[in-house]
């Protein structure tokens, strides 16, 4: 026996079916695109979220000193004189996972140019910071080590500081204006980020060097936090520890005492507002896989149909030589074929019907090639399975009593 | 008139069981059939003739006993042996065509090649058409058989037989669903084929058919009761000439 000849005959079978084809392949059809869909919705929306945080330096690991108490009082962390300058410095030399470090320390105040004056906030940091919060100076320069050793009265600034302090034709390189009453001179502005995923205005932004905002401005010599950067996003974790290890040596916390210190990578921030999406996709990819059984199950109902109906057939093509595990497969090739075809239109269907939600509703899609490839494989193996059992029930007619059939 | 014996049974026996009781439908037949000949095995309902023809079709073993087509013995093969040895040895006709419907002519010929490992694709064709010329249907081979009178539908049917070219043909009751004039134009075809050297089985319950072939098996309650030689067969083709034409 030539196989392929079991594959014409399942074929013939089909074709001269076609409504009845259409109908049992639709169970597949709509089950393949929806969880096609759903993964592809599910992905895409995790994605832009991923995307938002990234942009905000994705092997960002953000150390801040732990609330504690202060005579039972709790305080606030930016409160809490823990980071001091040898932590940075030890910081910088001793771990390896970090590529980029800064101090930070923030002051609120008004800034002022001329008659126009706004409202901001003052980071000191040193030049690291322009890698690991992923910034980059458009006009002007950044400032150097020399000013940061110095104390230099200078600043970068964004471009939401520049529209709200300059008119459009002044360039405000190499201009002086206040921060409350200390005069600044601006020497870089930054390029543009726009707002991040928590609606805060990214170009909103003014940065000295820390030690100018330490003694000039605040009068401390501790940081309200220290900012670093992984070598790269797989280890962050990493770092973390070495971090921890470093700042327990220093603030001789030994055994399971509580840390005075809180280290927070972006990863971390990442998995948190990551997860609800990830539930709702497992919640839609569960439901559209339902879909998908219930196909199953009625490519099964239409074989078993089938198979009782065609039962003089059965035995017709019994009586003429075929074997069982012929007639066997002709069924399981017609149910595998059915199921496959489904699933291939499913395919495009989905694929269809992502682009479409992305185009009309806006939402972001992702497809990924492993929710192709999986629901695709499912459908077969739910044809295999579900065709199986009417195919031995066919396969195990009599042929005497098959061809006597009414 | 020939030498070689297509079909040898001897003491063939077969048993039913019905709840609690065993029912004998054929308790001891022995017969041989040789090449070239052309048997009508004749029967009532209950004398046991269907249950004779599954297991000389090899859809049935039987209880006691030994058959052996073509040389082998039938009962002690497998199931797929059996399978294979329908597929080349025996061409079925029933009653009802059992044709494919919604499938042309020449597909439903070619079917049992399509069980046959050694027929390529050309073959096939080949040999399909050629059956389909023989039993006069040259001109409706791309026509579906559920678009054929009931003459033509069994043409097919006598095609989709003789393409595996078989040492035997069997036929069960195949001018059962006819009218009178289609049924001796079958009949006809029959007696042709038996001209061209087929060995034929036709099994009726119809005792006016059996004056047509060369001999006449008489079966009752699971024997046989005659087994009678003709030496001078009435020819379809004379008696459809003589039967008035109603149609016009």
């Amino acid at each position: 026996m030539n196989y392929w000849n079991l594959f014409y005959i399942a074929l013939r079978a089909i074709l001269s079916n076609k409504m009845r084809t259409f109908l049992t392949m639709l169970g597949m059809i709509i089950g393949v695109s929806s969880v096609i869909t759903m993964l592809a919705i599910g992905q895409g929306s995790k994605r832009s979220i991923r995307e938002q945080i990234s942009e905000m330096g994705s092997n960002m690991v953000m150390i801040h000193p732990n609330r504690g108490r202060m005579g039972g009082v709790r305080m606030s962390s930016a409160d809490m004189q823990v980071l001091k300058a040898k932590d940075f410095e030890d910081l910088q030399k001793e771990c390896p996972h970090i590529s980029a470090i800064t101090p930070q320390v923030s002051s609120s105040g008004q800034l002022i140019n001329g008659i126009k004056n706004a409202p901001t906030t003052v980071y000191g940091v040193n030049e690291d910071y322009l890698n690991i919060r992923r910034y980059k100076v458009d006009k002007g320069s950044f400032f150097s080590d020399e000013h940061v050793k110095t104390y230099a009265k200078v600043a970068v600034i964004g471009t939401t500081v520049v529209n709200n302090l300059f008119d459009e034709e002044t360039d405000p390189i190499g201009k002086v204006i206040r921060f409350n009453k200390i005069p600044v001179t601006i020497v870089g502005v930054l390029e543009s980020k726009g707002s991040n995923s928590m609606g805060q205005d990214q170009d909103d932004i003014v940065l000295m060097p820390y030690t100018t905002v330490q003694k000039r401005i605040l009068a401390q010599t501790h940081f309200q936090s220290i900012v670093a950067s992984a070598t790269n996003e797989k280890d962050t974790e990493l770092a973390v520890e070495e971090i921890s290890a470093v700042l327990r040596r220093n603030h001789q916390i030994t055994g399971d005492k509580e840390d005075d210190f809180d280290i927070r990578s972006q990863e971390e921030l990442v998995s948190t507002l990551t997860s609800t999406t990830d539930m709702m996709t497992v919640l839609l990819a569960c439901i559209a896989g339902i879909s998908l059984l219930v196909g199953g199950i009625g490519i099964m109902n239409i074989m078993f149909v089938s198979v009782t109906e065609r039962t003089k057939e059965i035995g017709l093509r019994m009586s003429i030589g075929a074997k069982e595990k012929h007639i066997m497969l002709q069924f399981l090739i017609e149910a595998i074929m059915i199921s496959i075809s489904g699933g291939l239109i499913g395919v495009l269907f989905g694929l269809l019907a992502s682009y479409l939600v992305n185009f009309l509703a806006g939402w972001p899609v992702y497809i990924q090639g492993w929710s192709v490839l999986l629901s695709f494989a499912v459908c077969t193996t739910a044809g295999i399975f579900f065709g199986w059992y009417p195919a031995r029930k066919a396969a195990r007619l009599d042929p005497i009593e098959a061809i006597r059939y009414e | 008139m020939a030498n070689k014996s297509i079909i040898d049974i001897n003491n063939l026996t077969r048993n039913f069981q019905v709840g609690d009781e065993t029912v004998h439908a054929l308790r001891g037949v022995s017969f041989s059939i040789q090449e070239g000949e052309f048997v009508t095995i004749m029967g009532t309902s209950g004398s046991g003739k269907s249950t004779l023809l599954n297991i000389l079709g090899c859809l049935d073993t039987p209880t006691g006993g030994n058959y052996l087509l073509d040389g082998e013995s039938v009962g002690n093969m497998s199931k797929d042996q059996r399978a294979e040895y329908r597929n080349r040895k025996i061409g079925f006709i029933f009653q009802s065509y059992n044709l494919l419907s919604r499938t042309t002519a020449l597909d439903n010929v070619a079917l049992p090649l399509l069980y046959n490992g050694f027929v390529n694709k050309a073959q096939r064709i080949e040999r399909a058409k050629q059956a389909l010329i023989d039993v006069g249907l040259s001109n409706r081979m791309y026509h579906f058989s559920n678009q054929m009178s009931g003459g033509q539908q069994q043409r097919v049917a006598i095609a989709r037989a003789l393409v595996n070219n078989p040492v035997i043909i069997l036929a069960d009751e195949a001018t059962g669903n006819l009218d009178t004039r289609t049924s001796f134009e079958i009949l006809s075809l029959f007696q042709d084929l038996h001209q061209s050297g087929k060995t034929i089985i036709f099994v009726t319950h119809n005792p006016e058919l059996s004056q047509y072939s060369s001999r006449t098996i008489l079966l009752r309650d699971g024997k046989i009761i005659s087994d009678t030689y003709n030496s001078h067969p009435l020819s379809a083709a004379e008696t459809l000439a003589k039967l008035p034409n109603i149609d016009l």
